[in-house]
């Protein structure tokens, strides 16, 4: 075997996916060239750093109880006979083809930490806006609500100056989020209000940005320099995008 | 559906839900997204397992989890299939010359990052091959191709992972 048939073999060699002769015959000639030998350590390393089990999902709670309840063992139904009332309505949704999250008629608490969250966030931009609680400090000016925080908050929250791009600082706010206090920023585009929280993250890696929809509100939420955020308004998608992407730029 | 029935699918099924959510999240991208796949896969997986004879339920669920998310980037309108040409697609001479690096450095979020941005096709193969760790055979079985594409697809995907890796740990952008 000369190089050019054994690195054309050094995937499926490494995948132990070659006959016996042919696994032995590479190991050979991998003992006597180097350059060979030193692409199939590149591949090793490069393949030990791809199988690495934190890039693996596993699936939350909530979908496995949700999928449980669709699909009632003859057991559970003898065991919790409330609970076969539920599945029926599950099957029933699942049977008209709607997409509904039937997370709903589960007990609250079991879903996902995202979950947790998302619900907190939207629950949170829903008070600001009608108990008329949405700023504790309202000014559009940056260095009047920056230096507000202080001394309320264990970290600085970075305030972007968006005005330029037609998203006006309206204020700030102490909120609770993620079982502590956090920093509300509060913009506004034409009528539209959009609620930023931020908090320092639990571990500090960069996430890019995600994007959900709950009950209307579009959501983003995404970690950066140690910090988390969450956006969320009743925007449309592309401007939200938008506006994740400009204050992204300036924090 | 039968109880016996019933309870044959859950013995051949929930045991593969991490397997199909994890699939489903690398080809959708999205945590709320791969979870109604997975529902709408196990709804579809519970309607056809008549089909089913026995077997390895895992390949089996996977197949129909991964057309589900298909469907899903379909839908979106993602790049998806459309843009991807095996042929055509930059085959480059990158594993030709690789210069030495250790990917030991590339943190997890370079990866993740990498990973993501393999168009799916690739994608999905080398999830099933290094995070499932199913064989040429069973990825052949669950994306329904020749064994031979599952081995080019996966030594082209970690070809590109291997440029883009190296890029990314040199602070370049890909």
């Amino acid at each position: 075997m000369n190089c050019q048939d054994v690195q054309r073999l050094l995937h499926p060699y490494s995948d132990g996916e070659l006959d016996l002769v042919r696994h032995v015959e590479i190991e050979k000639h991998l003992a006597d060239c180097a350059e060979c030998a030193e692409q199939e350590k590149h591949l090793r390393s490069l393949r030990s750093v791809i199988s690495s089990p934190s890039l693996y999902y596993t699936a939350p709670a909530s979908l496995r109880m949700r999928i449980q309840l669709a699909t009632p063992s003859a057991t559970q139904r003898k065991r919790r006979p409330a609970l076969s009332l539920v599945a029926i309505a599950a099957g029933v949704l699942l049977l008209t083809g709607a997409s509904v999250t039937i997370g709903l008629l589960l007990p609250k608490g079991t879903g996902s930490s995202v979950d947790r969250l998302t619900e907190s966030v939207v629950a949170s931009h829903i008070r600001s806006l009608q108990v008329e609680h949405l700023t504790d400090v309202a000014s559009s000016d940056k260095h009047t609500v920056k230096p507000w925080f202080r001394g309320k908050l264990d970290f600085s929250p970075p305030v972007p100056d968006l005005t330029s791009q037609g998203y006006t600082l309206s204020g700030g706010r102490l909120d609770y989020l993620a079982d502590r206090p956090v920093a509300a920023l509060i913009y506004h585009r034409r009528l539209h209000v959009i609620n930023i929280f931020m908090w320092p993250a639990v571990h500090d890696e960069e996430k890019e940005v995600r994007g959900l929809s709950r009950q209307g509100f579009h959501i983003r939420y995404w970690q950066h320099s140690g910090l988390t955020y969450w956006t969320i308004s009743d925007l449309n998608d592309q401007e939200l995008d938008e506006f994740v992407r400009i204050c992204r730029e300036q924090s | 559906m039968a109880p016996e029935e019933r309870g044959r699918f859950e013995q051949a099924t929930l045991p593969h839900l991490d397997a199909a959510y994890n699939l489903a999240q690398w080809l959708t991208k999205d945590q709320h997204a791969a979870e109604d796949v997975v529902q709408e896969a196990y709804y579809r997986a519970a309607r056809y397992f008549g089909s089913f004879r026995g077997g390895d339920g895992k390949a089996w669920l996977l197949s129909v989890v991964r057309r589900a998310a298909f469907d899903w980037l379909t839908k979106q309108r993602a790049q998806l299939a459309v843009a991807f040409n095996e042929d055509t697609h930059d085959r480059g001479d990158e594993s030709t010359n690789p210069e030495f690096l250790a990917f030991q450095k590339c943190d997890q979020a370079m990866v993740r990052k990498a990973l993501e941005e393999l168009p799916p096709q690739l994608r999905e193969a080398i999830v099933l091959r290094e995070l499932e760790g199913l064989s040429y055979q069973e990825i052949a079985t669950v994306t329904e191709v020749p064994i031979g594409t599952v081995m080019s697809r996966i030594a082209r995907g970690r070809q590109q992972l291997q440029v883009w890796l190296t890029a990314l740990s040199r602070g370049e952008v890909i």
